[in-house]
C-alpha cells in the first residue's frame, strides 16, 4: 500500500487523497495579454523531476503541499501551505 | 511438436528474412530525422517515402522499435468520437487500417469486432446519443442500442453488474470497432520504410536539438551530431524531455496507463466492451486472452510501474460485468506512459521553430491513429504546412483558447 503523510492526520493510504496538480503562480489577469493568460491556464511543466504539488485529504478536507519525485513516486516531504513557504 | 517447427528452432542461422536493415553507423546528415520509432514515427517515414518521394530519412529510437506505447496498448481501433473534426480524422485512420495488411503485405490480424460503450445512467445515455448523431452525420456507423440487444449479442454479460454497480441501461454500438496486432504495425511500417531506403537506428537516443536562427539544424545523439533540415519529434510519453531541450511550452502531463491479460480461454467474447462509469474495458485477443484496461492512474508519474491496486480493481469490475470470469487467472500486467492534453486531443504539426514538427498528446488513444498520423505528418513535413485533417490540432490552439473537446469520448483509456 502506498502511504502519504497528511500534515494533520498523519500517514494514510494514498487512496484517501486527491491529487490537485502542481503549485503554480497565477499572473495578475489584467497585467498579461491573452496569449500569456493561455500559457498560464493550459501549459504545464511535464518534465520529470521533484515537484511541489497540491494534495487533498478527502475524508477530512485538508489541502496541503507535497514535494514528490514524479519519476520514482517518492514523497520527499509534506507540509501545510502558508505564505512564505511558497 | 511439428517437425518443421523443431527444425526452424534448431537452425544455426535465423532462417527468416529480417524485417529491416540495422545500419551500424549514423550518417552525418539526413533530409529528415524522426525522433521515436513507435508506430507514428515509422508510419511517417513510410508515407514520406511513398507519398512524397522523400527517402533521405533516419528514424532514431533510444530503445527498440515498438517498445513504447505502440507495443503496450490494447490495440483498439474505432472512430466513434465526439467532435466532427475528431470523427473525420479517426475515420480516415480506420479506412487506412482496413487495407493495411494488403498495402504492407503482412497479416496484421485486423479484425472487426463491434465496439460497445455501456451506459449505466441517463446522463451517459445522453452522451451516447450525442456521439451516435455526430457519427451518423459524418457517415460513421454508430447507433444507440438497448439492454435487450446487448444481452442478445453478448450473452455472458450481467446487465445488473452483480448488483454492485448501477445496471446497464444501454450502449453506443459501433460495429466497425476493431483490434489489430500492434507489434506487427510497427514492424511492417519499418519494413515498408526500409524498402524505400529509410534508415532505422535503434539504441540511438536524442540528447539535444540544435537550433540556429529559429530554425532546426540537427540533433545531438549519444552517437554524435546529425545534421538535418527537418526534425519530427514523435516520442509520445517522452515528449517533455524533448520540449525541455528547446524550451517549448506545452500542456503535456504524463500519467501511466495500466493493462492486463488473463490466461488464454476458448473464444467466447467477440465484442469489445467498454464501461466509462466502471472505468474498465476489455476484449478477447486472437490468442484467447482477455485483455483489459482502465482509466489513467490518478496522478502524474513518469514511470512504467504496475500496481496491485489496478489488478484488484480490474478483477472486481471484470467479474461485475462477466461473472463467468471469476475463476480465471490474471497472467500479466504492465503499464505505458501517456502524454495527456486538457482536451483529450493530440498536438500535431509545426512549431515556432522552423523545420521542427511535433506529434504528441497521444495519451491513451494513439494506436488507432497510427496510419492517419503517418499520412498527415508526412504531408505536413513535405509541404511545411499542416494537412487539413490536423489543422485544429496545432500547439497554437491553446494560446487561442480553441480546444477540441474529446473528453467525453476518450476518457477511458483506449
Ligand atoms: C496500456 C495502454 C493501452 C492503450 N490502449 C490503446 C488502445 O486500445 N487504442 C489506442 O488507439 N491507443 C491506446 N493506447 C495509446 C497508444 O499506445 C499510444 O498513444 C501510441 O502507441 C503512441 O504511439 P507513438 O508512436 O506516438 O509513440 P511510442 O510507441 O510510445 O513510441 C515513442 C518512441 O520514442 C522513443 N524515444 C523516446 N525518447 C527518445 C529519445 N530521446 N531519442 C530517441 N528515441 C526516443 C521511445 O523509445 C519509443 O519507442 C494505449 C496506451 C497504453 C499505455
Amino acid at each position: 500500500m502506498k502511504l502519504l503523510t497528511c500534515p494533520i492526520n498523519g500517514s494514510r493510504p494514498i487512496q484517501e487523497f486527491t491529487y490537485g496538480g502542481a503549485v503554480r503562480d497565477m499572473p495578475a489577469p489584467d497585467a498579461v495579454n491573452d496569449e500569456q493568460w493561455g500559457d498560464y491556464v493550459f501549459h504545464r511543466n511535464g518534465y520529470p523531476e521533484v515537484k511541489r504539488e497540491w494534495w487533498y485529504h478527502t475524508a477530512s478536507g485538508v489541502w496541503f503541499i507535497a514535494e514528490r519525485d514524479v519519476v520514482n513516486d517518492v514523497i520527499v516531504r509534506t507540509y501545510l501551505y502558508s505564505k512564505g513557504n511558497d | 511438436m511439428p517437425y518443421q517447427l523443431l527444425r526452424f528452432a534448431m537452425r544455426k542461422k535465423y532462417p527468416e528474412p529480417r524485417m529491416f536493415r540495422s545500419p551500424d553507423k549514423l550518417r552525418d546528415e539526413y533530409d529528415v530525422v524522426i525522433i521515436g520509432g513507435g508506430g507514428h514515427g515509422l508510419a511517417t517515414a513510410y508515407y514520406l517515402a511513398k507519398n512524397h518521394g522523400i527517402t533521405d530519412v533516419a528514424v532514431l529510437d533510444q530503445g527498440y522499435i515498438g517498445g513504447g506505447g505502440t507495443g503496450r496498448n490494447t490495440a483498439i481501433i474505432r472512430s466513434n468520437y465526439l467532435t466532427e473534426q475528431g470523427v473525420a480524422f479517426y475515420q480516415r485512420s480506420v479506412n487506412l487500417y482496413a487495407d493495411l495488411s494488403r498495402e504492407l503485405d503482412f497479416n496484421l490480424f485486423y479484425t472487426k469486432r463491434g465496439h460497445y460503450t455501456l451506459a449505466h445512467s441517463d446522463a451517459s445515455m445522453r452522451t451516447m446519443r450525442w456521439r451516435a448523431e455526430v457519427n451518423k452525420h459524418v457517415g460513421v456507423d454508430s447507433e444507440v442500442v438497448g439492454p435487450g440487444f446487448i444481452k442478445k449479442e453478448i450473452p455472458q454479460i450481467d446487465l445488473q453488474c452483480g448488483g454492485h454497480q448501477p445496471p446497464i441501461v444501454g450502449a453506443l454500438y459501433h460495429p466497425p470497432g476493431a483490434i489489430a496486432r500492434h507489434d506487427a504495425v510497427a514492424w511492417t511500417y519499418a519494413r515498408g520504410a526500409d524498402r524505400h531506403g529509410v534508415e532505422i537506428h535503434q539504441k540511438t537516443k536524442v540528447t539535444g536539438i540544435e537550433v540556429r536562427d529559429h530554425a532546426v539544424a540537427g540533433v545531438h545523439t549519444d552517437k554524435g551530431f546529425v545534421k538535418a533540415r527537418k526534425v519530427l519529434s514523435a516520442v509520445a510519453g517522452w515528449t517533455t524531455h524533448i520540449t525541455k531541450m528547446i524550451d517549448l511550452h506545452t500542456p503535456l502531463v504524463i500519467h501511466p496507463l495500466q493493462a492486463l491479460v488473463t490466461e488464454p480461454l476458448k473464444p467466447w467474447l467477440d465484442a469489445i466492451v467498454v464501461s466509462g462509469s466502471l472505468h474498465v474495458y476489455m476484449s478477447q485477443s486472437t490468442r484467447g486472452e482477455v485483455v483489459g484496461g482502465a482509466s489513467l492512474d490518478p496522478y502524474e508519474l513518469i514511470s512504467m510501474r504496475s500496481t496491485l491496486d489496478f489488478a484488484e480493481s480490474m478483477a472486481g469490475y471484470f467479474v461485475d460485468l462477466f461473472p463467468c470470469l471469476s475463476n480465471v487467472k490474471i497472467m500479466r500486467q504492465w503499464a505505458g506512459l501517456c502524454d495527456m492534453t486538457p482536451d483529450f486531443s493530440p498536438i500535431m504539426g509545426t512549431t515556432p521553430i522552423r523545420g521542427f514538427y511535433i506529434d504528441a498528446g497521444w495519451g491513451t488513444y494513439g494506436f488507432k491513429a497510427t496510419p492517419v498520423c503517418g499520412e498527415t505528418l508526412a504531408h505536413t513535413i513535405a509541404h511545411n504546412e499542416e494537412h487539413k485533417l490536423i489543422r485544429l490540432f496545432t500547439l497554437a490552439r491553446f494560446g487561442r483558447f480553441e480546444l477540441v473537446g474529446e473528453k467525453g469520448a476518450a476518457s477511458v483509456g483506449h
